[in-house]
């Protein structure tokens, strides 16, 4: 599927090949190439449009390097953008002047908040900081159970108040807690909730309104298709997220759900997921992202291809 | 909001009460790509509509009824191969549905309402919990079997062999008569050989094991899932020799288009959607509900 992809484009590129400029009518072939690509990725419809429209400007505003193919020279003008579009480099998590960091933790059911909660935990402890982790998910059947029992795997102490209590009430001890135990960090895990759900909705921003975080991060399934925009867009309209983690990237999927959470939200995808086990979690790279939704390996090849030539000249 | 207006209105907007003409077309292009519909089926059903306009000229309200037969007749050919439309348990029997899928599709929630609903049906109910791997798994499946009253067999070790759960279940079912034996699996990656080598020696055990049950092999999609799904389903296909496909979390806006591509490439029937986090938000698939929806933009 993905070679199929990759063939695609490269067959655009070709079609450029021949000919000595980029010019409006030799590139809408490739243009139209890039636009089913990034489709077939899931990078969501409009933000699609709005990026192909920017390559297409661009492209044409180039200027004619002498002795660097048209289709080299596009290539590397679409990845440059994408990998701009993504964030240039990788965002590390918050870190409040004093202690302790609070960061909540949001998004769709399923999408790994939790076993992230305890991912950032662990890769916290690394960096000398300890956390604590607050349980305020009381609606899905042993959630609580679930973080105290990821807690427990890498050694970090879990505040729950069961499942009878007010969750925006358990966040709030959540981070009391915290002061008390002097802990530098306090990851608040939340029930998972789909943009729609007005209550399930209010209840995260009065935690957040409560807590006051350093950071709110959207967890985002790296699966995700078209709808990654439309949750991106509610949760930070109405939440207001300072970064996101994407998901499941162990997976095979290309991931454009990423162009749409990062360039909707204006907000830095700062760690990967990339295994269920509590160590799967990586710092986010724009550069690998954006070759992984144009098509992995091949794409960068040829963009590297084409800044040998560019450098030469 | 261009996206509360229904199709029709959008397209009357763009053609009035004249034939659909590019624009148009492009317009119903665009709903299906956001539908996640995918880029190689959005072209089989747009030309496929083209086609039609190519020998007849259509007005809006005709053009949406092709598009609805051409959607649905994609959707129903499963039945014309062999699968049933009618999907229920068979009585006095042996039933094993193993319920498979990637990490928090909603198995074992979808295994929770479904339980509930055979319970409700008179059917004998027992849930094995061979998802050994996530911490609080057993735990999250017992709460479910609580719900309705039902015996959830499980290993209380570590990291215990799934498959040794599958048997265990199998035998307790054989042992007590039960008529429907639901077992819960741990979320995998079709990427991951080693955990799909797992699924194919639990579907192994199924078989050999129980040669005389009905066993039904379902693929539980998210329908927030991009195009990996169609990944997913052919490569579960294989391993798990799937028989159908559950379509959760369709009360969210999300459409599951995905889900279309999936019954068009491997032909596998939809039989379940999910609409939500409750006991009672499981529904059989209808096509006619699922095309609506996925037109209303
Ligand atoms: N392969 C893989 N699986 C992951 C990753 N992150 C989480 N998971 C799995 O995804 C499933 C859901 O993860 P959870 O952490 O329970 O997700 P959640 O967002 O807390 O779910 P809810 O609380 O129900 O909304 C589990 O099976 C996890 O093991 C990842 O990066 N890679
Ligand atoms: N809104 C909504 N949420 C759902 C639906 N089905 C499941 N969920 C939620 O999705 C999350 C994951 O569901 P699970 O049933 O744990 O998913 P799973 O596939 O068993 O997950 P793993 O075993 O970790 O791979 C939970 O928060 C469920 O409540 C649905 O139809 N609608
Ligand atoms: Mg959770
Ligand atoms: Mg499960």
């Amino acid at each position: 599927m993905f070679d199929a992809l990759a063939e695609s484009l490269e067959d655009a590129w070709k079609k450029l090949r021949g000919q000595d400029k980029i010019r409006e009518s030799n590139i809408q072939e490739a243009l139209r190439e890039v636009r089913r690509a990034l489709l077939g990725a899931d990078v969501n419809l409009q933000v699609v449009k709005d990026f192909v429209a920017e390559v297409e400007t661009k492209a044409l505003g180039a200027d004619v390097i002498a002795g660097v193919r048209p289709d080299q020279q596009f290539i590397k003008i679409v990845y440059d953008q994408l990998v701009e579009v993504m964030g240039e480099t990788n965002v590390p998590l918050a870190k409040a002047e004093t202690s302790p960091t609070v960061v909540l933790m949001a998004g769709l059911q399923g999408t790994g908040k939790t076993t992230a909660t305890a991912k950032l935990a662990l890769h916290l402890q690394k960096l000398e900081r300890r956390a604590l982790l607050v349980a305020t998910d009381v609606y899905r059947p042993a959630a609580i159970d679930q973080l105290v029992t990821l807690g427990q795997q890498i050694n970090v102490p879990v505040f729950a108040m069961g499942t009878d209590a007010d969750p925006v009430e358990i966040a709030r001890q959540g981070v009391e807690k915290a002061k008390e135990m002097g802990v530098d960090t306090v990851i608040i895990d939340t029930a998972g909730r789909l943009q729609i759900d007005e209550n399930m909705m209010g209840e995260l921003a009065r935690i957040k309104e409560i807590v006051q975080p350093h950071e709110t991060l959207l967890v985002v399934d790296a699966m995700t298709g078209q709808e990654a925009a439309n949750l991106t867009r509610t949760f930070h309209e109405q939440i207001g997220i300072t970064g996101a983690i994407l998901t499941k990237l162990d997976g095979d999927t290309r991931g454009g759900a990423a162009l749409s959470v990062r360039r909707i939200s204006g907000q830095p995808i700062k760690f990967v997921g990339v295994g269920e086990k509590v160590e799967a979690l990586q710092p986010f790279y724009p550069d690998r992202m954006a070759s992984r939704i144009l098509g992995m390996g091949d794409v960068l090849t040829l963009v590297e291809k084409a800044q040998e030539e560019i450098d030469l000249v | 909001d261009k996206t509360r207006r229904g199709l029709i209105n959008q397209l009357k907007a763009i053609v009035g009460q004249g034939p659909l003409n590019q624009d148009a077309v492009m317009e119903i292009e665009a709903l299906l790509l956001q539908a996640d519909v995918g880029v190689e089926a959005t072209d089989y059903i747009i030309n496929t509509l083209q086609q039609k306009l190519r020998e007849e000229v259509l007005p809006p309200e005709q053009a949406i009824a092709y598009l609805k037969q051409i959607l649905r007749e994609l959707l129903e050919q499963p039945y014309q191969n062999s699968y049933n439309p009618i999907f229920v348990p068979e009585k006095d029997t042996l039933n094993i549905w193993l319920i498979t899928g990637v990490n928090g599709a909603g198995k074992t929630t979808t295994i929770g309402k479904i339980a509930h609903l055979a319970q409700k049906s008179g059917y004998k109910c027992l849930i094995a919990a061979a998802d050994t791997f996530r911490a609080a798994a057993v735990e999250q499946v017992k709460v479910w079997g609580e719900r309705s009253g039902i015996d959830v067999i499980a290993n209380p070790g570590k990291n215990a062999d799934p498959a040794a759960v599958v048997f265990d279940g199998i035998s307790a079912a054989q042992a007590r008569g039960t008529e429907l034996l639901l077992i819960d699996t741990a979320g995998r990656l079709q990427n991951k050989k080693n955990l799909m080598d797992e699924l194919s020696k639990i579907r192994r055990i199924v078989d050999k094991k129980s040669p005389n049950a009905k066993v039904e092999s379902l693929l539980v999609l998210d329908a927030t899932l991009g195009q990996n799904g169609l990944r997913q389903a052919e490569v579960f296909s294989q391993a798990a020799k799937l028989s159908g496909v559950v379509l959760t979390k369709l009360d969210g806006t999300a459409k599951g288009g995905v889900a279309l591509a999936v019954v068009k490439e491997l032909g596998l029937p939809i039989r379940f959607i999910g609409a939500g986090e409750g006991i009672e938000d499981l529904r059989p698939f209808s096509s006619y509900e699922f095309i609506e929806a996925l037109l209303s933009g």
